[in-house]
């Protein structure tokens, strides 16, 4: 009964999950592939810029937070189709979520405390708005 | 008359093979795809520098093809969702697989110009 009750609650979270992520990773591969140069864009002033508005920190760590959990479960699910062996498939089960706590882990701090003005950094690199300081 | 089976080699199998595979795809670049823009909190020129491996020509064709996988996965899975939910997509689950290759190609005409620009051009 336990059991069911998890895997019921992994096929809706997949769902729901499944929806949102639609919206948030078409909005980042707009911001960050289409606008603007597209990926030759892509540089610290510009990713440390976009991580210094609230709005993007918290898109960011929750792109990363349901990616990663929508991710590890479906590969749970392939690996539970795929592996018969019983110890094998406890050591795969298990490392994918230890990569997956890790990851989360490392970047939400990473989010979260990054310094978009590091001191010590050519000032070309950096935001435009950091000379302001 | 009907001959073979109701399910390979059919609209449906495919949905659920292109659903597994460019989901584990998507997964492994994801992994890659932390761990790459956590550089950014070591240093600004680290992460210029790994940033720069994404904007070669073979890593700009690699971009295109991530990107066709997670729009099929994202209309498939939607398209799955709705199947599950109602009745009528259940009933239509063939033509609104056709209908999710069909949004996949105009998502990808309307990006793959746009991002090639971006790599090849000056």
């Amino acid at each position: 009964m336990k059991l069911f009750r998890l895997d019921r609650l992994a096929w809706v979270f997949m769902r729901v999950s499944g929806v949102v992520l639609i919206v948030l990773i078409f909005t980042h591969l707009t911001v960050n592939l289409m606008q603007d140069g597209g990926v030759k864009a892509i540089d610290f002033a510009f990713a440390a810029g976009k991580l210094a508005n609230p709005f993007w920190q918290w898109f960011d760590v929750t792109l990363l937070w349901l990616a990663l959990i929508h991710g590890s479960n479906g590969m749970r699910v392939v690996i539970e189709d795929y592996v018969y062996r019983p110890g094998l498939k406890r050591g795969l089960l298990v490392s994918l979520g230890v990569s997956a706590a890790t990851l989360i882990v490392l970047g939400t701090l990473v989010i979260f405390t990054l310094d978009p003005c590091p001191a010590g950094s050519p000032a070309d690199l950096l935001p435009s708005f950091c000379a302001a300081g | 008359m009907f001959r073979g089976t109701l399910y390979r080699g059919h609209e449906g199998m495919w949905s659920w093979v292109l659903h597994r595979i460019t989901g584990i795809a998507i997964y492994f670049f994801l992994l890659v795809h932390i761990l790459d823009t956590a550089t950014i909190r070591l240093d600004a020129e680290l992460y210029n520098v790994v940033m720069a491996s994404y904007k070669t020509p073979i890593m700009g064709l690699g971009e295109a093809v991530l990107v066709a996988a997670i729009v099929f996965h994202a209309f498939n899975g939607l398209r799955i969702t709705l199947v599950d939910m109602t009745a009528w997509a259940s009933r239509h689950h063939r033509a609104l697989f056709y209908g999710v290759l069909v949004l996949w190609t105009v998502v990808m005409i309307a990006f793959l110009p746009r991002h090639l620009m971006h790599v090849f051009g000056g």
